[in-house]
C-alpha cells in the first residue's frame, strides 16, 4: 500500500482537514473533538482513525482519557506535497532560460 | 537561496499559481511559447500543431521512455503577443480533464521578465492528483531504473 497516496487522500477530505485545523492549537479527546462536529461520533472516530493511521496524529494517553495532537513532521511533509510539482517547473524553465540565453 | 520558482496554492482550492522570473526580455521569453522548434527543445515534445491565434490550437507528441506515445492539446482563447495567453490544456487518453491557462507575461526590465502561470482543474481533487503526477512519474523512473539495473545483472 501507497502511504503517500494514503495521506493526499487522507487531507483531501473537509472533514479530515478540520480535524486536523482543530487540533493545530490544542490536543483534544476523540470526544471532545466529534462534539465539534455535527456528524455521528462514529463517523468522527472512522476520520481520526484514518488521520492516526497514515501519522498525521500521535496520541497521549492522560490517565484514563487519550489525547489527540498533531504530528508536525508528517504535517510538514504534507505541507510540502507541492515541491516535486515546482521542481518538475523549475527544472523546465531552467531548460526554457538556458535555450534562449543563447539566442540573445 | 530564492528561489526562481514559485508555487500557490491553497488546500482548498482548486487553482494554482506558478511564477517565474527569467533574465530573458519578454519578447524572447514570449518565444518560448510561439516558436515550435523553441517549444519542442525545453518541453521535450514534438510539435504536430502550434496555431498561436484567438480560436487557435496545438497538438504536442512525447514518447514515455517505454515507447508509450502521449499526444497533449488544447485550444486558445486569447492571444496577445508577449503579453497573455489563455488556453485549455488536455492530456489526451487519460482520466484527468481539461484544464483552463491563464499566462501572463510581464517587462520588469530590458533583459528580466516574469511569467505567471494561473492553472485551472476541474476539482480540487484532481489538483491534488496533478500535484502528486510528478512524484508519482519519479516513483516509476526509479523503479524503472532499478529494473533496468536488476536485469542487467541477471
Amino acid at each position: 500500500m501507497n502511504l503517500r497516496r494514503d495521506v493526499f487522500q487522507a487531507i483531501a477530505d473537509p472533514t479530515r482537514r478540520a480535524i486536523l485545523l482543530l487540533l493545530a492549537s490544542q490536543s483534544m479527546t476523540a470526544g471532545a473533538i466529534a462534539a465539534s462536529f455535527d456528524s455521528a461520533r462514529s463517523t468522527v472516530s472512522k476520520h481520526i482513525h484514518i488521520l492516526a493511521e497514515c501519522d498525521l496524529l500521535q496520541h497521549d494517553q492522560q490517565g484514563r482519557e487519550i489525547y489527540y495532537r498533531l504530528n508536525p513532521e508528517k504535517m510538514k511533509e504534507v505541507l510540502d506535497f507541492v515541491e516535486p510539482f515546482r521542481q518538475m517547473w523549475e527544472e523546465r524553465f531552467d531548460k526554457l532560460e538556458s535555450i534562449l540565453k543563447k539566442r540573445l | 537561496m530564492e528561489r526562481k520558482t514559485q508555487i500557490h496554492t491553497e488546500p482548498d482550492k482548486q487553482d494554482l499559481l506558478i511564477t517565474r522570473d527569467f533574465d530573458l526580455p519578454v519578447e524572447l521569453l514570449f518565444t518560448a511559447f510561439v516558436e515550435p522548434e523553441i517549444v519542442a527543445q525545453w518541453m521535450g515534445t514534438k510539435v504536430l500543431k502550434l496555431a498561436c491565434q484567438r480560436h487557435g490550437a496545438y497538438l504536442f507528441e512525447t514518447t514515455g521512455p517505454d515507447g508509450s506515445i502521449h499526444l497533449f492539446s488544447g485550444v486558445i482563447h486569447e492571444f496577445v503577443p508577449n503579453q497573455k495567453i489563455t488556453r485549455t490544456f488536455e492530456m489526451e487518453h487519460t482520466p484527468f480533464p481539461v484544464q483552463l491557462e491563464f499566462l501572463e507575461f510581464e517587462k520588469t526590465g530590458d533583459h528580466s521578465s516574469r511569467l505567471r502561470m494561473h492553472i485551472v482543474y476541474k476539482s480540487l481533487e484532481y489538483k491534488n492528483q496533478m500535484l502528486r503526477l510528478p512524484f508519482a512519474q519519479g516513483l516509476n523512473l526509479a523503479h524503472n531504473r532499478l529494473q533496468e539495473i536488476v536485469q542487467k545483472r541477471i
